[in-house]
């Protein structure tokens, strides 16, 4: 059962990036509506598995690697539906789902059996720390695919070059919105997750802070994307900078959870 | 029935010709009775705008039809005939649904796509349904005409790009700013098209308007027109920062404004996009310009690049259309067909037949004990019922045919004994629309 919905998300978000796709190169109606379609059902789908996995290993399943890029895969489609219905853009799809398919993709690389958790780590913090870092990360994700949107769109602007993806891209203004948008609601999550991850590990390692990898890269990034916050509310780092930022911002996201967990020793690199 | 069009068009005719014949669009009841009046013209609708006047009509007769709605325009208008026919052009049967078809989609408008041109003809509809002037056949065929200008709009990208330079930079002010409604305009010299480029920024919901001019008499008397904000040239860099969107055409011999002076210009607004305009020749504006961050750059040449590839794109998109509106003559012309006399009294005829048949056979099995000869005897009694049924119908359509109008019965006979209909009913569409 959890085996088969795991599956079927993944035939799901591959149809739903190729009709994405497609659509880039041919903006026809009914490659809309299948996409949306697709995704939709793609993510329902997901959530069932997710919530089957939970019941079943009776705890949060964010436990291991593959866990863990299957429910950032989840937080991205949901942070993406909610984007697409508030902005009306579409054509975000086409830059979002590719990126969920990839993470979703990489999951079924690590083992999926359902392993006994350390005891030190049972916790109500579990739950809470840890979709809170992922809501945060989805975010980004967003954020990420809205930056190179604008990086393109500002690019066929600048070069006078406006073509067909040049009339279907939104506005300059709409995609720098996105971008601030995500942060808003991005960093605070980011916070949030540092903040519980630090009484979570006073309660199972009996110290707030140990420069653990994981944690100093977690600091890294939330220090990236304070920085641009910043930038942006004082000096008006907006547009290009911010796209720009936002790109670097989710390669460290990216650092950070992936690579700390397999190239660092950490407390954290549950494989 | 013929559809006849008579008419002429910015193809065929000059505007002092096109005036001349223009009908005034608030007493239009007169020239529609006199139109209806003419003998054999059975159903008019004039259509009158500033690019062409054109005639529909319905007729038996059609080339006398044609002369004498001919006549019509140049008597109406005291023209000579002589003058006027060769600025006319007629079309009959297929061609005249072509025609209209491709006119109400905007296909043979001067800038093809404007959206203008069917609520013209939805307008001249309008006052010949309400003068009663057309009829069953004109009203079909021009929501005909409707649906397929909406499919054409829908389905191709005909009128979804900017073709004047104008229109092209709000179009690209859109797709760099979003909303306009909080965006304000500087103007720089007084160019007619750098004036012009204001209005249709203001048309489309700018904020504001700031001008400036090395006369300030100018500047001031261009600001008043526009509701907008004088500012002295002096000042201009003072006042600059609070412009999202500059058009610039003054006739001085160099740059008025480099990288450096954007650059500090885009500081003071913290880096909120810009976008130039230059229309000068000489040019303005440095064009290292669009190097700054999040500014945009755009001179004449660029504008008027981006409305050509607007134009072929229009183009391209103007064959699909032409493919849709073939698609749609066909279906229409099957319907008009229909309404001819003969094939109606034979479908009714079968139809009735096929039923008095089937019934005849379903009791003829039923029945069990037969009377000799019981099956000839109710065939020729079922026949006669049937004949005697359909004698004062077909003899009607008959005489109607052989003068007046005929149309009406054979569409309501159509309706009423659900005769196979080769069109699919289609929604009525609102006028207003």
């Amino acid at each position: 059962m959890n085996a088969l919905l795991f599956y079927a998300t993944l035939a799901l978000y591959l149809a739903a990036t190729v009709t994405y796709l497609a659509y880039l190169v041919k903006p026809r109606e009914t490659l809309g509506k299948a996409s949306r379609w697709l995704i939709t059902v793609g993510f329902l789908a997901h959530c069932a598995f997710t919530l089957d996995r939970y019941v079943e290993a009776g705890r949060t399943p964010i436990t291991n690697m593959h866990e863990s890029l299957s429910f950032f895969s989840l937080s991205v489609i949901g942070v993406f539906i909610i984007f697409e219905r508030r902005y009306k853009v579409f054509i975000l799809g086409s830059f979002v789902t590719p990126l969920a398919l990839l993470l979703l993709l990489a999951s079924t690389l690590f083992p999926t059996a359902i392993m006994p958790l350390n005891p030190a780590l049972k916790s109500k913090w579990l739950l809470v720390h840890t979709t809170m870092a992922f809501f945060g990360y989805a975010t980004f994700a967003v954020a990420f695919g809205a930056a190179i949107m604008y990086l393109i769109q500002e690019r066929f602007l600048k070069r006078k070059k406006l073509g067909e993806l040049y009339r279907k891209l939104p506005s300059l203004d709409t995609l720098d919105d996105i971008n601030y948008r995500c942060l808003t609601f991005g960093f605070p999550l980011l916070t949030f997750a540092i903040i519980t991850g630090a009484i979570w590990a006073e309660t199972a390692w009996g110290t707030y802070w140990s420069w653990d990898p994981k944690e100093t890269w977690s600091l890294i990034t939330w220090f990236v994307y304070a920085a641009l916050l910043h930038g942006r509310l004082t000096t008006g780092w907006r547009g290009r900078k911010a796209a720009v930022l936002a790109i670097v911002g989710f390669f460290v996201v990216i650092f950070t959870f992936v690579g700390v967990n397999l190239f660092l020793s950490s407390l954290h690199s549950y494989k | 029935m013929n559809i006849v069009v008579v008419g002429l068009s910015h193809k065929t005719a000059a505007v002092e010709i096109r005036e001349k014949v223009a009908f005034a669009p608030t007493q239009m009841d007169r020239p529609l009775r006199q139109l209806v009046d003419i003998p054999d013209i059975t159903e008019g609708v004039i259509v009158s705008t500033c690019n062409r006047v054109e005639v529909y009509a319905t007729t038996r007769d059609m080339a006398g039809g044609i002369a004498r709605i001919k006549r019509f325009l140049a008597d109406y208008h005291h023209l000579s005939l002589e003058n006027l026919e060769p600025h006319l052009y007629a079309y009959h049967g297929e061609q005249a649904i072509r025609h209209v078809f491709r006119v109400a989609s905007s296909l043979d408008s001067m800038v093809v796509g404007e959206p203008q041109i069917l609520g013209q003809i939805k307008t001249a509809y309008g006052y010949a349904a309400e003068f009663k002037s057309s009829g069953i056949i004109l009203n079909r065929f021009l929501h005909k005409a409707f649906s397929v200008a909406k499919r054409v709009r829908t389905e191709t990208k005909i009128a979804s790009s900017a073709v004047s330079v104008a229109f092209a930079a709000v179009e690209l002010a859109r797709k760099i700013f979003g909303d306009l409604s909080d965006k304000t305009v500087m103007l720089i010299g007084a160019g007619e098209m750098c004036e012009l480029a204001a209005k249709h920024f203001l048309n489309n919901g700018v904020r504001g308007v700031m001008v400036t001019n090395r006369t300030f008499e100018r500047a001031e008397r261009l600001a008043e027109e526009l509701d907008g904000k004088a500012v002295r040239f002096e000042d201009l860099f003072d006042y600059l920062h609070r412009a999202d969107i500059v058009l610039s055409s003054t006739g001085a011999p160099h740059f008025i404004m480099g990288q450096k002076d954007v650059e500090e210009v885009s500081r003071r607004r913290k880096l909120r996009p810009m976008f130039f305009i230059d229309i000068a020749v000489p040019r303005d504006i440095d064009p290292k310009v669009n190097d700054v961050e999040n500014v945009y750059l755009y001179t004449v040449d660029d504008l008027q690049e981006v409305v050509a590839s607007n134009l072929q794109q229009r183009a391209e998109e103007a064959k699909k259309a032409e493919g849709i509106v073939d698609e749609e003559i066909g279906q229409f012309f099957k319907w008009l067909s229909s309404l001819d006399v003969t094939p109606t009294i034979v479908a009714l005829r079968t139809k009735f037949d096929e039923i008095r048949r089937a019934e005849l056979e379903k009791t003829l099995a039923s029945w069990k004990e037969l009377p000799p000869d019981a099956d000839k005897r109710l065939e020729a009694l079922t026949n006669a019922m049937m004949n005697k049924l359909l004698h004062p119908p077909t003899s009607l359509l008959k005489k109607a045919g052989q003068g007046g109008r005929t149309d009406l019965y054979v569409d309501a006979l159509r309706q009423l004994f659900e005769l196979a209909e080769p069109e699919p009913a289609e929604e009525e569409l609102e006028l207003e629309e």
